[in-house]
């Protein structure tokens, strides 16, 4: 009937990992398609490159030097060791050495050297480089192959963070009107509908309905995804590919079958329908200041008592560890409840104080493995003691499912690969950057399904979930092994 | 942007082929834009875009990929939301969301999908 459109081109899996032999160049034809003028205008950036733009980028990337003062001592601490160089899911997909880490930040290095280094005008010297076009080609190129997911600062002995430093540059390039359209289109929708998708409120609310008429269905039960109501207790914010896509929208009944049993009010907002912030992801702090601003509005204005986030990796980076600097202090939410509470955190607890009761069986017919989001691994942390973002999510896998398995030791928790897509690189265009990063973690499911007859990926990150459910069928995998741990808990709870 | 001729008249579209201006959308343009996907468009594909394009005038947005599974359950007849998800892929191999949507002359979803 319909003939499939592209073929990619698919590393092979056996599960090995090895460091590839370099390829210079290797993936210098991969770009983001460029920003369109009226999403660059709506988030404060010039619509498009103008003359001027190389005194602008170097006066930008000046004010960076000035307030980041990690950004500077990276710039200056790196003795080129090279133990990041094969950390890089990037560079281990792509062979590509501009995807090593230290090169990766070289590109920015040369520059920095030049223009605010002593020894910075004797080129071959210093080994500096004038900002040239040739130089913001390569930025705009490698500077997005990199999802800021931080796995190679975690080896760095001096904790140099590239994904710091990928966002400076991806910064300095939206502020002289060299921007990407992805990201940049989100963020205007965001501003435009409340969430990165562009669902309006009648839209939600009919979305909404649907879910709720299937879980009924399903359930017997009159199970409610309240919108827009003031004084409930709760304001639940997922991301919004939770109301809209495959496998997320199943965690979602997850989320609203706890409430329903906790017998606990929430709602979701109409205004807030978005827990991600792609202006992380830029490098912007005024983007992702305004967006992380309509949660604590709405939850101001719903008078709620607590506000939780759903399964979403960065939106957790950026409520967990931005939000009180950004928009707090939240004094005027319930001071018993932590602010913001992840909903694995929630749901745990409720399991344990006998709230909720969960029944593992409901899941027999699956072998459960479970992949860190670096966002949630890496760059905050779940619950009240050290290392709650690796157990939390376990024990919760555990309360609702009989077979678990980790994947392969030294891939898992901290070590975690990313998944291949995070940091705004989950557009169609660079789909063979997505599918050479996928591939250590791909070789480590390829291992799992082998070794232990794995059949479900469970995440906590809608990125990660939409990614892999790309990624799986290309290496071989069925898509529907890709899911949410509230999916599971949405299978096992005793309604 | 890219454009290619149509009737005469030039089509605009974005990067990826979807329409720049949905007004330009008529069903032999949906021919056109199905046969540049590779997609044969029969009796089954129209239920679809025509129903999508319903919905997407009045919420403004295409539907979540549960209430399409609803609605072809109902359109087609098949027993749950599995079989109704595999008749979509079954038409438009790359998916409702990129392939159904830009069809059926609406934007490109966005966002983590």
């Amino acid at each position: 009937m319909a003939k499939p459109k592209e073929k990619y081109k698919v590393p092979v899996l056996d599960g090995k990992i090895p460091i590839p032999k370099i390829v210079p160049g290797a993936f210098a034809y991969e770009h983001m398609i460029g920003a369109q003028e009226e999403d660059m205008r709506a988030l404060g950036f010039p619509a498009k490159l103008q003359d001027g733009w190389k005194e602008k980028a170097i006066g930008v990337f000046k004010e960076i030097l000035d307030h980041n003062k990690a950004v500077r001592d990276y710039m200056d601490i790196c003795v080129r060791c090279g133990a990041c160089t094969d950390k890089c899911q990037f560079f281990l997909g792509t062979a590509d050495p501009n995807n090593m880490p230290v090169q990766r930040q070289e590109l920015m290095r040369k520059v920095y050297r030049y223009y605010f280094t002593p020894s910075g005008f004797f080129k071959t010297l210093s080994n500096s480089q004038e900002l040239t076009e040739e130089v913001l080609k390569d930025w705009y190129t490698y500077y997005y192959q990199c999802s800021e997911c931080r796995r190679c600062s975690l080896f760095c002995p001096y904790g140099i963070d590239t994904a710091e430093i990928t966002m400076a540059a991806r910064h300095i390039m939206d502020s002289i009107g060299l921007g990407h359209k992805y990201a940049t289109e989100v963020i205007h929708k965001v501003y435009k509908t409340g969430n990165n998708i562009g669902i309006p409120p009648l839209a939600l609310r009919r979305t909404l309905d649907d879910l709720e008429e299937e879980m009924n269905e399903e359930s017997g039960k009159d199970v409610k995804i309240p919108m827009d109501v003031e004084g409930a207790e709760v304001l639940l914010v997922p991301p919004s590919a939770d109301f809209f896509a495959m496998p997320h929208m199943e965690s979602l009944k997850g989320y609203a079958k706890v409430f329903h049993k906790a017998g606990i009010s929430y709602t979701v907002s109409s205004y807030a329908s978005e827990a991600g912030n792609f202006g992380m992801f830029l490098g912007s702090y005024k983007n992702a200041k305004e967006i992380n601003k309509r949660i604590w509005d709405d939850a101001r204005r719903l008078k709620v008592k607590r506000v939780i986030m759903g399964e979403c990796g960065h939106a957790w980076r950026a409520a967990y560890n931005y939000s009180n600097t950004m928009n707090g202090p939240f004094d005027f939410l319930d001071s018993k409840y932590k602010q913001p509470t992840h909903i694995c955190d929630f749901t745990l607890g409720l399991v344990k104080d006998g709230v909720i009761k969960l029944d593992p069986s409901a899941n027999d017919d699956k072998v459960v493995t479970f992949h860190d989001s670096c966002m949630i691994a890496r760059s905050s942390r779940i619950g009240d003691f050290a290392g709650g973002q690796f157990v939390i999510p376990r024990e919760l896998i555990k309360a609702a499912a009989n077979k678990f398995v980790e994947l392969r030791v030294g891939t898992t928790k901290e070590k975690t690969f990313c998944c291949g897509g995070g940091g705004s690189l989950l557009a169609e265009e660079v789909m063979n950057v997505r599918i050479a990063g996928a591939m250590p973690r791909m070789q480590t499911i390829k291992e799992a399904v082998d070794n232990h007859g794995v059949n479900f990926c469970a995440c906590i990150c809608a990125i990660c979930k939409t990614q892999f459910t790309k990624m799986f069928p290309i290496y071989g995998f069925d898509a529907e092994m890709v899911g949410g741990i509230h999916q599971l808990v949405s299978n096992a709870i005793l309604m | 942007m890219a454009s290619f001729d149509y009737n005469g008249k030039t089509i605009e579209t974005d990067d990826e082929g979807y329409l720049q201006n949905l007004v330009d959308w008529d069903k032999g343009l949906a021919e056109v834009l199905a046969e540049q996907e590779g997609v044969e468009l029969t009796d089954k594909h129209w239920k679809l875009i025509e129903w999508i394009r319903d919905y997407f005038q009045k919420y403004q947005v295409a539907p979540a990929i549960k209430s399409l599974a609803r609605e072809v359950m109902k359109l087609e007849n098949l027993p749950d939301k599995k079989e109704a998800n595999r008749f979509v892929y079954e038409l438009f191999p790359e998916g409702p969301a990129k392939q159904l949507a830009k069809i059926a002359g609406l934007p490109k979803p966005t966002g983590c999908v």
